[in-house]
């Protein structure tokens, strides 16, 4: 398994509606709705295919590389909200 | 999309559509077609007209029209043939396309003016409550058409082909890798494009027809249509009723802006400057 891919999945949660598309086309059901809003619940399984970036209609999710070590344990909890999901990329 | 986000006006995001309308989706194919050519975002125009789809343009950051409703095609022509070194794309609807802007639809496809013209088709006018548009098909429930619709519906991408466009494509919100790919074509073709993207209108078309959420929009989309070169080879009772996705039209016609430039090269003013200069034509020597 050492050529598997890791990816994180950088939400806009003030963008997001909740329309449940991205959650029904994620092939390794990686995403779910929390409070109406996405969230990436088993990031590990992604496989980094674009489908519910590509088909969601509110730019509210966007798939990016990360490494394997980089960020267990990182859910909504310790996402600081103060801070835009873009600025970790800046 | 953080690349593809700064084509966006972010000061107005999130933008006002509902829940699971699938006209997001095309914009983001569209701006994404835009980013893969490099195009510079400053020598482009969107154009629209009135209604939901035509609101697309308040939210992306190029110089953009906002224009009267059915007239985006008429506004992108004049816009055009002012300034043909401008990109002119149109972002309108299957109501304001082919109901009220019909004529200026044709006129545009016959002239083969260089416009790139996406139709975000979801089959209703979603902006005004879901009356029926001509592009909702037969024994479909709209607001204005409670007991089904009774007229037939047009096949945009025959009746473009017929008027003169030059390149005909279908895609839709649900085949979005396919979608861009179109796009990306469409505008790079010289001439009159057209891309129809049927689009989900959950809050309409989906209530009023009982179909569902979005996710089961996006499920009746891809079940009502069928690939363009799949279609060649399957049978013809899998192709029967359904709609052709993907490119379906290209041909090579002369484009209307040089056109009229060789017509008139005779008869222009040979202006020097701003202030008038030399004048190199008899018949306009006032």
């Amino acid at each position: 398994m050492s050529d598997k891919k890791f990816y994180r999945h950088l939400i806009r949660e003030r963008y997001c509606k909740g329309c449940n598309i991205c959650v029904a086309y994620c092939p390794k059901k990686v995403l779910e709705l929390k409070d109406g809003k996405v969230f990436a619940a088993r990031p590990d399984d992604c496989i980094g295919c674009l489908m519910c970036e590509l088909r969601c209609p509110d730019f509210a999710i966007e798939v990016k590389p990360r490494d394997a070590a980089a960020s267990d344990g990182a859910d909504e909890r310790v996402v600081d909200l103060q801070v835009p999901p873009e600025a970790h990329d800046a | 999309m953080s690349e593809t986000l700064s084509y966006f006006r972010q000061d107005r995001l999130p933008h006002i559509w509902c829940p699971g309308c699938g006209h997001g989706t095309i914009t983001g194919a569209l701006v994404r077609a835009i980013d893969r050519l490099g195009l510079d975002k400053n020598k482009i125009m969107l154009v629209s007209g009135i209604g939901c789809s035509s609101r697309a343009v308040g939210y992306l950051d190029f110089d953009t029209l906002h224009t009267a409703h059915g007239r985006a095609l008429a506004f992108a022509t004049g816009l055009k043939v002012a300034r043909p070194d401008l990109k002119v794309i149109v972002m309108t609807g299957d109501g304001d396309c082919t109901a009220i802007g019909g004529n200026h639809f044709i006129h545009a496809a016959r002239r083969n003016i260089d416009i790139t013209t996406i139709v975000m088709n979801n089959n209703i006018y979603g902006m005004t409550s879901g009356q029926y548009s001509p592009m909702t098909p037969k024994g479909m429930l709209a607001t204005t058409a409670p007991y089904g619709n009774s007229e037939r519906d047009f096949d945009l991408a025959e009746l473009a082909k017929a008027a003169g466009a030059t390149y005909v494509a279908r895609g839709t919100s649900f085949h979005v890798p396919m979608l861009i790919e179109l796009l990306e074509q469409a505008l790079q073709n010289k001439g009159f494009s057209v891309v129809e993207a049927l689009s989900q209108c959950p809050t309409y078309m989906g209530r009023k027809n009982k179909i569902g959420s979005a996710v089961d929009m996006l499920e009746w989309i891809k079940g009502r249509t069928v690939n363009a070169k799949a279609a060649a080879a399957l049978p013809p009772e899998k192709v029967q009723g359904k709609l052709l996705i993907g490119e379906l039209h290209k041909s090579s016609q002369p484009e209307y802006c040089d056109e009229y430039l060789k017509a008139t090269a005779k008869v222009r003013r040979a202006w020097k400057n701003i202030d008038g200069g030399l004048r190199g034509c008899e018949q306009n020597s006032d």
